[in-house]
């Protein structure tokens, strides 16, 4: 009943990929030579520290031990930017791959019937979860000194100069079966059981979905969606805690409960946004058939619905934060506020992943047209990764932080590397599941 | 009957998908229905009536922006210059401590202000008897009515395209 397709990863498109890989190679070298050469002072945390303290006001002897101390450590500003923009990213993209995953579970676990025709697309970046383990792990080893202030031993040496009592009393949450300030024995496990199990979660799924479509019926599917159910358990807890681990560990002393809705948000946000600028690219291109304006409008209710969820997030974060007014907690927004350029991709932030959906979405047409999500998903995109480099660079930088070449140099690399990934993962599989129990469901799907 | 009265034909529909075609075909001849009354909703029937999509929402859009401005103006009016008051140490106005009540206050007459519009375009009104073109409407049974006097074609022909269409019994009505 329904046609085969197969997508072709064509050398043009992969030239295209190429030609965005020496694009960003360029910049990043161009900006790496730029950062050397700009006369930066080599490690600014001293510097930074001081303004914090001076903004607040309020009780400088309560925020001074939760600033990171800087000046005791650190690669020069050039090397911590680099290391800073390859966290961002590889978390950013990470994001990515795995809300593939998530939402090939999602429509398992949902039952839902009007997305079997592009299925295919969100399971290809899954592919990338493998590889950004690898690189989060071994990314981890190289920027740890400079990314993650926690990791220094001086910090638990009771009565020493650089004691932190406070990072003392957390500490089993990073050291714990190892020494503390030594090898982050539990943190490190954390990370590659969640990649492991996600890894493992993303091969059953596939093996079902693929083996679906040799066999037929209704078996593969059941069993698929029996492993997405236990996959989003587990995604549930994994994902919160990689937030804190990934993210929120870089400002170690803040601490905020919204942080692993916050950051999955902003994950989930922008993976849909790459879902669906890939089925509107495929289309284009003469695939997915049997793709019309109906399975769009849901592809773009969803774009729409959880920008506004991440708003939401965000505003729930911001405000409890702004009316509390406690130190230890406004110093994260007083980095991001008063310090160029956090403060306007502050602001930018919010333009690009608020208003824009909120306004370019709101109408019907707009999200049954593909050419209107066109415009929305690169923005959404963009801007989650600005999201993330808020999230990530004031707490490493301080206020050596900036936004060049290097970092978007990266960006560019990473893209292509991530669309690289998805495409080849893409074309070594039917790109219709002709099997799929809902497929007649979706073919007439109507709203 | 005054001369004043509505005159209008019944058609009823045993089945939907009898209706949807015959929907169709009645159109095709020429014939302009004035409403289709069923049990339950059937999906495709406004498209095949032709009915162009409810400008509603547009409605909600302004009656929430209503809100949102009318939200807006009495926090700023009242904390900002009526009765300041110092909350927290906050500037008397400032932005965050007021979204929620504007969220809130564009939700509320957003959705009000759909419901108002939606009754009053619909004619819905206390006291007001409904029209029943026939009973069974709520039970069982596809009723299609169609206003002699908006169409050129005699009653004759009406009754007769329709029960080619399907219907299983025509009826004649008068308000």
């Amino acid at each position: 009943m329904v046609a085969d397709e197969q997508y072709i990863f064509k050398p043009e498109t992969k030239r295209k990929l190429f030609i965005l890989l020496g694009v960003g190679i360029l910049l990043f070298v161009i900006g790496v030579f730029m950062a050397m050469n700009s006369g930066e002072h080599g490690s600014g945390g001293d510097h930074g520290s001081l303004e914090v303290s001076k903004s607040l006001v309020a009780s400088i002897e309560a925020a001074e031990p939760t600033e990171e101390a800087g000046g005791h450590h650190g690669s020069p500003t050039w090397l911590k930017k680099i290391y800073t923009s390859l966290w961002h990213n590889n978390v950013f993209f990470t994001g990515l791959g795995l809300i593939g995953l998530f939402f090939v579970a999602i429509q398992y676990a949902a039952q839902a019937g009007w997305s079997a025709p592009i299925k295919r697309i969100p399971l290809a970046m899954g592919q990338w979860i493998p590889i950004s383990g690898i690189l989060m792990l071994v990314l981890w080893f190289v920027v740890k000194g400079d990314v993650f202030h926690w990791t220094h031993h001086d910090l638990y040496v009771a009565g020493g100069e650089d004691y932190d009592a406070i990072l003392d009393k957390k500490s089993a949450y990073f050291f714990w079966l190892g020494e503390k300030g030594g090898f982050p024995t539990f943190y490190i496990l954390r990370m590659v059981l969640f990649f492991g199990l996600w890894y493992w979660f993303f091969t059953q799924l596939k093996k079902k979905i693929l083996a679906e479509d040799i066999e037929g019926g209704t078996g593969n599917w059941l069993s698929a969606r029996k492993w997405s159910a236990i996959f989003l358990v587990f995604f549930g807890y994994s994902s919160s805690v990689a937030a804190w681990d990934w993210v929120m560990s870089i400002d170690p002393h803040w601490f905020s409960t919204m942080f692993g809705w916050y950051v999955f948000a902003s994950w989930w946000v922008a993976g849909l946004a790459t879902i669906t600028w890939i089925v509107v690219s495929l289309k284009d291109a003469g695939y997915l058939k049997m793709v019309n304006s109906n399975h769009l409008h849901d592809l773009g209710k969803f774009m729409f619905a959880f920008s506004i969820f991440w708003t939401y997030i965000w505003f729930s974060q911001f405000m409890l934060i702004y009316y509390a007014n406690i130190p230890e907690e406004t110093v994260y927004f007083i980095e991001r506020l008063k310090h160029a350029p956090y403060s306007w991709i502050f602001y930018l932030n919010l333009i690009l992943n608020f208003v824009l959906p909120f306004l370019l979405l709101m109408t019907r047409d707009a999200k049954r047209q593909a050419s209107m999500l066109k415009v929305v998903c690169p923005i959404i995109i963009v801007g989650h990764w600005f999201d993330f480099y808020n999230m990530v660079t004031p707490g490493v930088m301080q206020y050596n932080g900036d936004l060049g070449l290097l970092e978007i140099g990266l960006a560019f690399i990473f893209f292509a590397f991530f669309m690289f990934v998805t495409l080849s993962a893409l074309s070594k599989v039917p790109l219709v599941a002709k099997n799929h129990p809902m497929m007649a469901e979706s073919l007439n799907h109507h709203i | 009957m005054s001369s004043t009265s509505e005159n209008y034909l019944v058609g009823i529909f045993d089945d939907e998908d009898i209706l949807l075609h015959g929907v169709d075909g009645i159109r095709d001849k020429g014939v302009k229905i004035h409403e289709v009354y069923t049990p339950f909703p059937v999906h495709g029937l406004d498209e095949a009536l032709g009915y162009k999509r409810s400008r509603l929402p547009i409605a909600a859009f302004l009656f929430g922006m209503t809100g949102t401005i009318l939200a807006l103006t009495m926090q700023i009016w009242m904390l900002g210059f009526d009765w300041p008051m110092i909350i927290g140490g906050k500037n008397f106005v400032s932005l965050p401590p007021f979204i929620p009540v504007t969220f809130e206050l564009t939700v509320l007459l957003s959705a009000l202000g759909m419901v108002a519009t939606f009754f009053i375009v619909s004619d819905m009104k206390p006291y007001k008897t409904p029209r029943s073109y026939d009973i069974r409407s709520t039970d069982d049974k596809h009723v299609m009515a169609i206003n002699l006097a908006s169409n050129k074609l005699s009653k004759e022909d009406i009754s007769r395209i329709l029960k080619d269409n399907g219907a299983s019994e025509v009826n004649e009505k008068n308000f």
